[in-house]
């Protein structure tokens, strides 16, 4: 139980401090940098509680592919500069009001998400949860996901392919005037059609462009 | 609860725990440092193949066939200076390397050597190695972006993108082996593969992997981000001494990764070739590593014989090739396991 304890505690301050550090470090790329070293803390607490699965999965999709692109834009778009000007300039005074709204909006619905299980437990219908231990987490997880709940995992898959055609359609422009390489123009290609051999006379050469 | 509690602060039970922790530092340094000498020695491997396929020697000097030249390499690259540009982001910078390396250690954890000789049997073998190899983008990147130059820079946005593309596909192959498994513990892939490898139903999907593994490592003919008539040497530009043998450790210990994940997936891990009786009293240990290195074999001779892809092309053959013929397999796979009654439910 000590050591258990002891990882615990460490994952977790790790987190919340990277998590601090996030909206506090000045340039971009740090902050996400240490948004990635959250995720991994987080994916060991996951899988301190047993949820293997989940963990294993949230640094595949989240550290594995969402923070790369994260990084790419930041990279690209030399975020450091504006955030420092932005901090500077009057402007950000006046986000201040609607991040603090967004926040306490949220913090309330996670008080009341958790209040709910604390103090009434029957609140969501549980009786469906495998709590069998001697099955490992991806079994379980399996076992329920396409079978009791494969309506909600059906309306979940359908929303992100809306978001992902939605995203596609807005950015998607057709631009004219790009040279682009055809790949069966360039395969198709026939020796005859670009080698010619001649007997070339001497002091008379070849006309090569008719 | 009380008694527990002091129990655990009996000094015997405290000599219990540092018994326990010296046992795990012995196997985990019984697992590292082979492997990290046959990362030295597979770089010679490597050499030497690629010499002989052009008819040359290769480094033959140094020692009996040249063996010791990557110790001679090493010792070189330990006694020069380490050059850190002024203008770079200097923590970033040091760290690059250091996450390279460390991620193509711990993969290791997982591999199994036989049924009982692996250092954590874990239920999501198969998921923390794809994690693990997933997160190896990040020391590209930063050591492109801390050097704060631009070559380092096209090359590290160049190996991210490659990155990305074939881990989807690798992630797909890897759902079509557990759809024949049903678990995704290492030790029951292999042994799920007693009777027939998946090497052969799943020979597309071998082939795919074997390519997908390529450029996953950065391996030629898909070395873009360090291809080196355009980018001088792509994130390693910056990079000196033992800082930058530390990112060419780390990628060929990448590759004997990948190499073996191949030879877990595919080629029946650590089980003889023939089940009878003079080859299963070769430990599987040996019939791992035998594997592991036909397929580098097969890696040193693809980058001997094939010429550098276009980036475009690279990207084409990811997503427009691979990762459409994985998915159509992954439907085959199940469909014909459904049809037949073959899905491994428990």
């Amino acid at each position: 139980m000590i050591a258990h304890s002891i990882f615990f505690y460490t994952f977790s301050i790790i987190a919340v401090i990277s998590a601090i550090m996030v909206t506090v470090s000045k340039n971009t790329v740090h902050s996400v940098f240490f948004l990635i070293l959250d995720f991994i803390s987080i994916s060991c607490l996951f899988i301190m509680i047993g949820a293997e699965f989940l963990g294993m999965i949230m640094l595949i999709v989240y550290v594995g592919a969402v923070a790369v692109l994260f990084l790419f834009v930041v990279m690209m778009l030399n975020v450091a500069q504006q955030k420092n000007q932005w901090f500077a300039s009057e402007e950000s005074s006046k986000h201040i009001p609607v991040g603090l709204i967004i926040s306490t909006i949220i913090f309330f619905e996670l008080i009341i998400v958790i209040g709910g299980w604390k103090y009434k437990p029957d609140l969501f219908n549980l009786n469906n949860a495998v709590n069998n231990y001697s099955v490992s987490n991806t079994h379980s997880l399996g076992q329920v996901l396409y079978t009791d709940y494969v309506h909600v995992f059906q309306i979940s898959g359908m929303i992100l392919l809306v978001a992902m055609i939605g995203a596609i359609v807005l950015t998607f422009r057709q631009r004219k005037g790009v040279k682009t390489q055809s790949y069966l123009k360039q395969i198709s290609r026939e020796r005859s059609e670009g080698v010619q051999v001649l007997d070339v006379e001497t002091n008379k050469g070849v006309k090569i462009d008719d | 609860m009380q008694k527990l509690i002091l129990n655990l602060q009996a000094p015997k039970v405290k000599m219990e725990y540092l018994s326990i922790i010296f046992q795990e530092v012995y196997k985990i340094l019984f697992l590292l440092v082979p492997v990290l000498v046959s990362v030295a020695m597979i770089v010679w491997l490597d050499r030497r193949v690629w010499a002989f396929v052009q008819k040359r020697q290769g480094p033959n000097v140094v020692g009996p066939f040249g063996l010791l030249q990557s110790l001679a390499d090493a010792l070189k690259y330990i006694f020069k200076e380490i050059i850190i540009p002024s203008s770079s982001n200097k923590v970033i910078f040091i760290l690059a390397p250091i996450v390279t390396m460390t991620l193509a250690l711990i993969a290791w954890a997982v591999i199994p050597f036989s049924a009982t000789q692996v250092l954590a049997d874990i239920n999501v073998g198969v998921l923390y190695l794809f994690a693990v190899s997933s997160l190896g983008v990040y020391g590209i990147i930063m050591g492109g972006w801390a050097s704060n130059s631009k070559y380092p820079f096209l090359g590290a946005i160049r190996s991210a993108a490659q990155m990305v593309s074939y881990e989807v596909s690798i992630g797909v192959i890897i759902i079509n082996v557990l759809l024949c498994v049903g678990s995704l513990n290492l030790n029951d892939i292999v042994i799920a593969q007693k009777n027939l490898w998946f090497v052969i139903p799943l020979f597309p999907m071998f082939v795919i992997f074997f390519i997908s593994a390529l450029a996953e490592t950065n391996r030629p003919p898909f070395d873009l981000p360090e291809a080196e008539a355009e980018l001088v040497a792509g994130y390693q530009t910056e990079y000196s001494g033992m800082m930058y043998a530390m990112f060419w450790l780390g990628e060929y210990a990448n590759i004997l990764l990948m190499c073996a994940m191949g030879a877990i997936l595919f080629l029946g891990g650590w089980l003889s070739p023939v089940d009878m009786y003079p080859f299963t009293l070769v430990p599987g240990a040996i019939w791992l590593i035998f594997k592991i290195l036909l397929l580098f074999i097969l890696f040193a001779l693809v980058k001997a014989i094939v010429p550098r892809y276009r980036y475009d092309q690279l990207m084409r053959l990811g997503w427009k090739v691979f990762l459409p013929l994985s998915l159509i397999w992954v439907v085959l796979t199940s469909s014909y396991l459904f049809y037949f009654n073959l899905l491994p439910v428990n």
